[in-house]
């Protein structure tokens, strides 16, 4: 039996402080019963002498400091995970809302995990071929990958995730992705738009979906992530799932922390957040890899949405700092009407170079796409150059280079929601479109395979 | 032995009281689970404890019990081809005992109690020794000899030596008569991290640290006991660079710092350093490599700590005679663990939130870099520590006062920037606004590897200069405007730049140039651009000279082999004929 206390002593925002504990670990798991016997939960943030400072995850609406009874549970918080998971909807903590029956753990792991040991980790070198041209071609994904989407407000990175979610396979195996998803602070049509999209397409049946809506309490979106990727490390690394994890959005997840270090009265770092949100992103971003001698691999693709489209803000900078690369959307791309707008210049997979080339996807695949990067570059700044001085003022070279930015946009970047390109079908429109540029200018290409690509 | 209880747990930081006569930095077991933890602050009888495990779990009351000395790592052989956690725990280890996840309070010995090393001696009975004299040798690695010195405070005469034979760290290998009675000495040392180990004097840095990117050896050069810093924004290559430089940098040893870094990155070097073999010697890199994972997830108090560990097995083998090179990546996570350590204090912050003790402690762990006369009486050793610090400020924020702090103290500065990455120019190393101030100290050295380099590296920076003055008008009134000695200038910057300037890391041939080839590639292209002078001033138009085929071959020059440099003098004479061919067809045009 657990110690019952009545000495709650102050309750400020989501925080809570109780005095003359007897016994208190650091993190612990504790119960709330209000005076309703309306229970609620929290986690120990702080012991000092005989105080703990609590923060509630469901908030703290209708506490007092008189009849709420607080119970320490002496473990951390940790969730119970099955196979009987997938194709289910939990809150924000793990619980049903989808009014199914109740889950019977196989086991209980604390959903803080452990930090992998780097010398356990096999490095991800496996193409996941997505079927989107401005990922597989240019910043391709492997898996085992963190890949984060950092989008701005009114952009599509739902649909480009939920299509990532469909179409992601494994070169030359059929076995597809179980998905394990996790919303923090989204609005409920968007949560809909995937539970709807994942039925229609029957990705439910190998999805676990972990949901908390905007509506939901603030706090809890601190458990989801943890809650999210313990559960993907029970499908991968016990039952041999290859997971795919999508997180979104992360700026919320990072305004909660931030509500709670205020409550602290901590130093904040900057824009307010607290000094240690890298350390705290990177608890949440590590838990991604594979790990040698299993044969399942987690793939993460965290969804932020950047404040005022700007990457250098604390959420997206930190972030991309811990990924490994990031996929960028562009604005300006979204109102030309280019789905996916894909900004790929500032785009970039770290994890690239090993999933690719000969044997994995194509032999020339690292190459053309350095060629699709200068050439593209190139063309983008004789436009911004024809922008000022007018078409007139461009050489000859710089007007194909221009032709060139736009036809690739047209024909590479822009794709349909539902076109699933394979990897050859992608580079060869990228050959395709390098025949608009002289010969001469295709520095970053090698001889024979022009040859072999693009005079076949 | 002191022993107190806890009273406070805030994250890695730890309050205990009952702690009286405990010393500054000593290091201490906490809790139940026996975790390690550094005290940082005494305060009465209480005493702040920062713990370089998990502290999820202690609760208040449970047991802190002093271990009498300051945070230590173990030096001996054995410490290359390892990988060790921030506070030197053996990771794989770790691994054979806990299995995939690190767990805590785990408590493995550093280095290998059981392997035993062929030792050979080098000194005899009855010889004088003093700290820093050799008395043996054990061959650590196929590259490196691990020498056995005298301990840095001992001194007297040699009354006993193990004889040729296979032992363990821990075995008895001699006995020394000091004032203060006998010492036995075996093959293991430990040195408490945060001192800096003793030299005898510290020397200018005279000679280069080549490590075959062209941007660095020719334009910003760093030196043997130098020291540099590469900062910049997220996707700009930070760690492709340090990497390249652990892989290539021509010293004897590396050590690898990964603080506060990504997981994968880590076991990107632990797969492919035992692949990749040293240019010099043909072994593989590991064998000349240590390196100190402390990945972004794992504790941040040990991140703080393995900066300091790092730089002591650094100083270990600077000791020894050798040249190391320490990568630190990323010296910025390191100074957010001051940062949150710091708030967790309640201390006072400085910018930022950063504690007032950043610039000094920054510039303490730089200045343990330098080229030195190491400890020894009976020669003359000389041994170096260059340390490449990488630094990522929010937003690639320059202003940033990690970034400031580290500016004060570093010789040369590798400014990375996104646009060039962006560009996939790399690396990405901004040409006009980085710097090494070692160009003078090794004039001397570079004039007998590869003379007029300097000379081709100030024509260079020129073109480059004017280059981006001659952009700013471009951009302005168009390129037709320019005049055909400014559209030279504008090609033969964009020829440095793609051709000389931009390397790529993951191409076999590209990834490393030797310094001779460097100068026999930019000397290429500065003949070029004076020979078109030449032509301009012969009124030969710039379309004639720009179509010369030789160009192509120029731009593939960073293909030919390190064993056919011959191949540079065959381009070399093409070119002329070329140039005498257009000038012969001119006059005759006339």
């Amino acid at each position: 039996m657990f110690k019952e206390y009545l000495s709650v002593t102050a309750v400020s925002g989501p925080l809570l402080l109780a005095e003359h504990i007897e016994e208190v670990k650091y993190g612990e798991l504790v119960e709330i019963e209000l005076e309703n016997k309306e229970i609620r939960r929290g986690q120990v943030l702080e012991v000092s002498g005989d105080k703990a400072l609590i923060q509630i995850f469901e908030g703290s609406t209708g506490i007092n400091l008189t009849g709420s009874r607080v119970r320490f549970s002496g473990k951390s918080i940790e969730i119970g995970v099955s196979m009987d998971m997938l194709s289910r909807v939990f809150n924000g903590l793990g619980e049903p809302i989808d009014n199914g029956p109740k889950i019977l753990p196989e086991k209980k792991i604390d959903i803080n995990g452990s930090p992998i040991n780097p010398y356990a980790r096999d490095f991800p070198q496996e193409f996941i071929q997505t079927g989107i041209s401005s990922i597989d071609g240019m910043n391709t994904l492997v898996r085992g990958q963190k890949l984060p989407i950092f989008s701005g407000s009114g952009l599509p990175h739902a649909r480009i995730a939920a299509q990532i979610a469909r179409q992601a396979k494994v070169l030359g195996k059929e076995e597809e992705f179980a998905v394990v998803f996790g919303a923090m602070g989204i609005t409920f049509e968007e949560a809909n738009f995937f539970i709807e999209d994942f039925k229609k397409t029957g990705a439910i049946d190998r999805a676990v979906l972990f949901i908390n809506l905007a509506s939901d309490p603030p706090i809890e979106r601190i458990a989801t992530p943890r809650v999210v990727l313990s559960t993907a490390e029970y499908l991968a690394f016990e039952k041999d799932k290859h997971v795919l994890v999508i997180l979104t959005d992360m700026t919320n997840y990072c305004e909660a922390l931030r509500e709670v270090s205020a409550a602290r009265k901590e130093v904040p770092g900057r824009r307010g957040y607290p000094g240690y949100l890298y350390t705290d992103l990177a608890s949440i971003y590590e838990r991604a890899g594979r790990i040698q001698g299993k044969k399942g691999s987690i793939t993460q693709i965290p969804i932020l949405t950047m404040p005022e489209d700007d990457k250098t803000h604390p959420v997206p900078d930190l972030t991309g700092y811990i990924t490994e690369g990031q996929i960028l959307l562009s604005r300006a791309l979204h109102q030309k009407n280019i789905y996916p707008p894909i900004d790929v210049l500032p785009s970039l997979s770290r994890l690239k170079q090993k999933g690719i080339g000969r044997g994995r996807t194509r032999e020339d695949h690292a190459d053309v796409t350095n060629q699709l990067f200068a050439a593209y570059a190139r063309g983008k700044e004789a436009k911004e150059l024809a922008v000022i001085l007018g078409d007139a003022a461009l050489s000859d070279i710089d007007k194909q280079f221009s032709k060139f930015a736009d036809e690739y946009e047209n024909k590479f970047l822009a794709q349909g929601e539902y076109t699933n390109r394979t990897i050859e079908e992608t580079l060869n429109i990228g050959w395709e479109l390098l025949k608009i540029l002289p010969r001469s200018e295709l520095k970053r290409v090698k001889e024979e395979q022009i040859k072999t690509y693009m005079d076949k | 032995m002191i022993k107190g209880q806890i009273v406070k747990i805030a994250g890695p930081l730890v309050v205990a009281e009952n702690m009286a006569g405990v010393s500054m930095y000593n290091v201490v077991k906490v809790s139940k689970f026996g975790l390690v933890g550094e005290v940082i602050e005494l305060k009465q009888d209480k005493v702040s404890i920062q713990v370089y495990e998990e502290t999820i779990g202690i609760g208040r009351g449970e047991p802190v019990e002093d271990t009498g000395v300051p945070l230590s790592i173990e030096l001996g052989p054995g410490l290359l081809e390892s990988i060790f956690d921030g506070i030197q725990r053996p990771l794989d280890v770790i691994k054979q005992k806990t299995g995939n996840y690190i767990t805590r309070g785990v408590s493995v010995p550093a280095l290998n109690r059981d392997k035993k090393w062929a030792f050979e001696p080098l000194a005899k009975k009855g010889d004088k020794v003093s700290p820093g004299d050799k008395l043996g040798v054990v061959q650590e690695t196929v590259l490196i000899k691990h020498y056995i010195m005298v301990p840095n405070d001992i001194e007297g005469e040699l009354i006993e030596l193990a004889v040729k034979g296979n032992y363990t760290i821990t075995e008895l290998i001699a006995k020394i008569k000091t004032t203060e009675g006998v010492q036995e000495i075996t093959m293991l040392r430990k040195w408490p991290v945060r001192k800096m180990r003793p030299y005898i004097e510290k020397m200018a840095p005279k000679e280069l640290l080549s490590s075959g990117q062209r941007v660095i050896d020719t334009f910003f050069p760093v030196t043997k006991g130098g020291t540099a810093c590469i900062p910049g924004p997220f996707g700009s290559g930070k760690t492709v660079v340090q990497q390249q430089l652990a892989k290539w940098a021509d010293a004897d040893v590396v050590i690898y710092i990964g603080c506060g870094e990504r997981g994968n990155e880590i076991t990107d070097v632990l797969l492919e350093f035992p692949e990749l073999k040293d240019p010099k010697s043909g072994e593989p890199l590991m064998k000349r490599t240590v390196l100190v994972a402390n990945t972004s997830n794992m504790p941040v108090a040990a991140r703080e700590a393995s900066i300091y560990t790092g730089v002591t097995m650094a100083e270990y083998y600077r000791d020894m005679g050798y040249n190391v090179a320490l990568m630190a990546d990323s010296t910025s996570r390191w100074a957010e663990a001051l940062r949150e350590i710091s708030g967790r204090m309640e201390e006072m912050p400085g910018e930022e939130g950063y504690p007032a003790y950043l610039a000094s402690r920054i510039a303490g762990f730089y200045e343990r870099a330098g080229q030195v006369v190491c400890l020894a009486s009976k020669e003359k050793r000389i041994g170096s520590i260059s340390i490449i610090g990488a630094v990522s400020p929010p937003g690639g924020d320059l202003s940033d006062p990690v970034v400031q702090a580290t500016l004060r103290i570093v010789k040369v500065f590798w400014g990375l920037e996104d646009k060039l990455a962006y560009r996939r120019h790399f690396p990405a190393i901004n040409w006009l606004r980085s710097y090494s101030l070692y160009l003078e100290n090794i004039e001397e050295y570079l004039k007998t590897v590869a003379p007029e380099i300097s000379s081709l590296r100030s024509k260079s920076m020129r073109i480059l200069q004017e280059e981006a003055e001659l952009e700013e008008i471009v951009r302005l009134v168009g390129v037709d405007a320019l005049s055909d000695h400014d559209k030279l200038t504008m090609e033969t910057a964009k020829s440095i730049r793609e051709d000389f300037l931009h390397q790529n890391a993951f191409d076999m041939q590209d990834t490393y140039t030797s310094l001779k080839k460097q100068y026999n590639m930019l000397k290429l292209i500065i003949s070029f651009h004076e020979r078109s002078l030449k032509c301009l001033e012969n009124k030969i138009s710039t379309k004639e000279i720009f179509n010369l085929p030789v160009r192509d071959k120029i731009a593939k020059s960073k293909f030919i082999p390190e064993d056919q440099m011959i191949a540079f003098d065959y381009l070399e004479n093409e070119m002329s004929q070329v140039f005498e061919k257009l000038f012969a067809h001119h006059t005759e045009k006339k």
